[in-house]
């Protein structure tokens, strides 16, 4: 994967940037999150809006991304190829949206909150950690290429 | 409507963007946390250190906003414990086993144009939707 130095450095920049905007957005407060997914409560549009924002700022990475030949660093682009819509995908989205209405944490969020949240941070984590790793008993979910997501 | 903060919120998720742009054209990387995560599971341990790196990221943001700015965002949870374990599992098993969550699918992957990820990430927020709505108004606490 190219320099393995230069992936790790830009890695924890990327990472960076990618937890001050969870930060700046306070999609790191499942509370926020919550807000928006509650239609029939007190709405907060907030998260629609970074969805915007994040979306303005990724659709032009991956449309330059699809004329390069090779990453910046080296390696090469790990895009997924699976193209059908199967049950896996349907299953894995409902159940990761029951997870997601339940608390109001989603992956990235959940890991930045590490810092700052408490001991039901690390709760959360753990569990996702684990129920990660439970996805590997599931036969169909074992053939999943990784790095077709 | 009182707590919509679409300034900060449009910013926020600029940076948001703006990394997965970053990640795919330096590293060749989808910037979905679920992948990044749960792919350190099949990899060869070679494939771990960018992804720690990065999750070491995630995780330092918070922290270098708070240092620079003085602005500590509230993290306020209203999940109990059993629900909080419950929503673990299944975040954790249900991205895995449909690829991806709001960053693979939401950002990357609608970014991307992938007909796979819109359908996913239209699934995960109807049931969300859903979810919320049992848990708020009809299920008490």
């Amino acid at each position: 994967m190219g320099n393995v130095m230069a992936s790790i450095v830009s890695s924890l920049l990327i990472g960076t940037l990618f937890g001050v905007g969870l930060t700046i957005s306070q999609m790191i407060n499942p509370m926020k999150v919550l807000g928006f997914l509650d239609f029939s409560g007190n709405w907060d549009p907030t998260l629609g809006m970074v969805l915007v924002g994040a979306l303005v700022g990724a659709v032009p990475g991956f449309s330059l991304a699809r004329k390069w030949s090779a990453p910046l660093l080296g390696g090469s682009f790990q895009i997924p190829t699976r193209k059908q819509l199967d049950s896996r995908l349907l299953f894995g989205a409902a159940i990761f949206g029951v997870g997601w209405g339940l608390s109001g944490f989603c992956p990235g969020p959940a890991l930045a909150a590490l810092s700052s949240g408490g001991y039901q941070v690390f709760l959360f984590v753990g569990a996702m950690i684990i129920g990660m790793a439970l996805a590997r008993l599931y036969p169909v979910a074992r053939k999943l290429n990784p790095q077709s997501d | 409507m009182e707590n919509f903060s679409p300034v900060s919120g449009l910013f926020g998720g600029l940076l948001i963007g703006l990394a997965a742009s970053l990640l795919i054209l330096l590293n060749g990387r989808i910037a979905g946390i679920s992948g990044i995560v749960g792919g350190a599971f099949v990899v060869s341990m070679s494939d771990w250190f960018w992804r720690l790196a990065f999750v070491a990221g995630l995780i330092l943001g918070p922290v270098l906003v708070t240092a620079t700015t003085g602005f500590a965002p509230n993290i306020d949870i209203s999940s109990g414990t059993p629900t909080l374990i419950g929503a673990g599992l299944l975040v954790g098993f249900g991205t895995r086993l449909g690829s991806g969550c709001t960053s693979g699918h939401g950002v990357c992957g609608i970014a991307r144009g992938s007909p796979r990820s819109m359908v996913a990430t239209a699934v995960f927020f109807a049931v969300a939707v859903c979810t919320v709505f049992v848990m708020r108004h009809l299920v008490d606490g």
